[in-house]
């Protein structure tokens, strides 16, 4: 199945390109969104269908929805004349090729890296996924959850509290 | 590779997809048109074929000789792929639902993924797209105020969706969809726990979460697939025909097909999730366990349940649709956000209280 890896591969780098070169702003959220897709089928062929399903429900789904309605509410005429200037495109060349080298050089001195870890499926009589992250995160990582869930919680009040400051 | 794998799932996509969903959508067209002139006291298409049913070949003919235009003003690329977006989500998600228990000893489920619902949500979410690319790249204002609503309808609706099924996974402690309703054919389906160990006090205490999940969910599918109550998207009284209003031909009818293939899969997961899938009441013929194979006889019997059981939920949307107005743009949001959200994540805890301290 490894021809599958480089088409969803394939599609999450032309839509992760996309994203910089569309000048159109639709059409950059769009790379997105196909770049995300591809990542989530990256996901699922290693047998980790909830994050797959969570990538595509959560950023194909939901927030890239949201962005996009913000997007089409803007006018993009200006967006779309714009042209790359010299000095944006070689600092975005700069720092992204710097990150590139940095991360080869961190991935190249990881050496479990080239080992081949047994598929989730194929461990002794494993739980599907999802009971597998659910049960690690109510009893290992309880905490955590809970406080991510209180912060989500004050995020949801500010921003309810900031938005509703000038109708009074 | 596994090419016997491959082999069946191909026979498999194309009859399911390809014989039974689409024929489907196109006869719950003639459907609509048929039941709504039952309930109006008029006829409604009965001259093509008897009683009317060669009436969609006859639309299908007009809809592909029809002139496709293109206006002048339209964002051309996305304007022609929004159509596209709108049917390939709703087909999709086809791939996780049980149609059938097993026939000559293979599972009748496309893909047996165990993340069921989770992958119907997350599919259909991705059929927003159609409608607000539709909306945006026509390029003219009616179209764009339905994309707009449609956006915000369907994120909103969408919480309340999620959240509505939580209890029943939580019950029957499984994602897996043909789990699920093997659990329903042991035990009594969700909304009929008449058999199994659903006759307990614990049993019928869950009835209660289960039937004001069973009411988010259905009012939420409506909303998602912007059926009559919530139609506010391509309300013609205030936005012409909405997104699509600058749309004609084959085209049109794609529009017009997704949104009915949404339906479909809709009332398909409403079945599955609520009614027993497949299964037919008091456990009669159901096999012993999830492995057990069946007569093929059975499993024949068993997807013309399936299929029997969506065919009343579409008639039970196309009764809604011509029986109730349709309400305020403020009023469906308000019903999103404040009623069913919160009754959902109580029902939540209820189940949870109930799960935990009745035995």
């Amino acid at each position: 199945m490894t021809f599958l890896f480089y088409i969803f591969a394939a599609l999450a780098l032309i839509g992760g390109i996309g994203v910089v070169v569309n000048k159109n702003p639709v059409s950059s959220a769009f790379a997105m969104i196909l770049s995300f897709l591809g990542l989530a089928a990256l996901f699922i062929q290693l047998d980790a269908y909830l994050v797959g399903i969570l990538q595509i429900l959560v950023y194909a789904g939901a927030i890239m929805v949201l962005f996009l309605f913000i997007i089409m509410l803007l006018d993009i005429e200006d967006e779309e004349g714009r042209r790359f200037g010299f000095f944006s495109t070689a600092g975005a060349i700069v720092v992204a090729g710097g990150l590139l080298l940095v991360l080869s050089g961190v991935l190249k001195r990881f050496e479990d890296g080239d080992k081949v870890l047994k598929p989730l499926k194929a461990m002794a009589d494993a739980p599907s996924d999802v009971r597998q992250v659910g049960e690690l995160l109510f009893t290992t990582y309880w905490f955590p959850v809970q406080i991510i869930g209180i912060l989500l919680l004050v995020s949801t009040i500010g921003v309810v509290v900031l938005s509703k400051r000038e109708l009074r | 590779m596994d090419w016997t794998f491959l082999a069946l799932s191909v026979v498999k996509i194309i009859g399911l997809v390809f014989l039974v969903i689409l024929p489907m959508v196109a006869y719950s067209v003639w459907a609509e048109r048929r039941v709504s002139a039952a309930i109006q006291d008029r006829v409604g298409p009965n001259r093509v074929g008897i009683a009317g049913l060669l009436q969609p070949m006859a639309d299908g003919l007009k809809f592909i000789l029809k002139e496709d235009f293109t206006p002048d003003h339209v964002r051309k690329t996305y304007y022609w792929m929004a159509p596209a977006l709108t049917m390939i989500p709703a087909l999709l998600t086809c791939a996780v639902l049980p149609f059938g228990s097993r026939l000559f000893g293979e599972k009748m489920v496309i893909a047996d993924l165990d993340v069921g619902p989770l992958f119907v949500f997350a599919i259909a979410s991705l059929s927003v797209y159609g409608i607000v690319l539709a909306g945006w790249a026509s390029n003219s204002k009616y179209p764009f105020f339905g994309g707009v609503r449609s956006t915000s309808q369907m994120i909103s609706y969408e919480i309340a969706l999620g959240l509505s099924i939580v209890p029943l996974l939580m019950i029957f402690g499984t994602l897996n969809l043909g789990e699920i309703v093997q659990y329903q054919a042991e035990n009594g389906w969700a909304l009929l726990p008449l058999w199994g160990e659903s006759l307990s006090l614990k049993g019928f205490l869950l009835f209660i979460p289960i039937f004001i999940s069973f009411i988010i969910f259905m009012t939420s599918i409506f909303a998602e697939t912007n059926r009559l109550p919530f139609d506010l998207p391509e309300c013609e009284t205030e936005l012409v025909a909405g997104y699509h209003t600058e749309y004609s031909s084959m085209k049109f009818a794609l529009f017009f097909l997704g949104e009915y293939a949404a339906m479909i899969i809709g009332s398909g997961l409403a079945v599955t999730l609520f009614f027993g899938g497949w299964s037919l009441p008091f456990g009669w013929l159901a096999p012993e366990s999830i492995e057990a194979d069946v007569p093929w006889w059975q499993g024949l019997i068993h997807i013309g349940v399936f299929f029997g059981k969506v065919i009343a939920i579409i008639l039970f949307f196309i009764w809604i649709r011509w029986s109730l107005p349709r309400f305020r743009y403020d009023q469906l949001m308000r019903l999103g956000w404040i009623f069913f959200f919160e009754i959902a994540v109580i029902n939540v805890i209820l189940t949870a209280v109930i799960l935990i301290w009745v035995k």
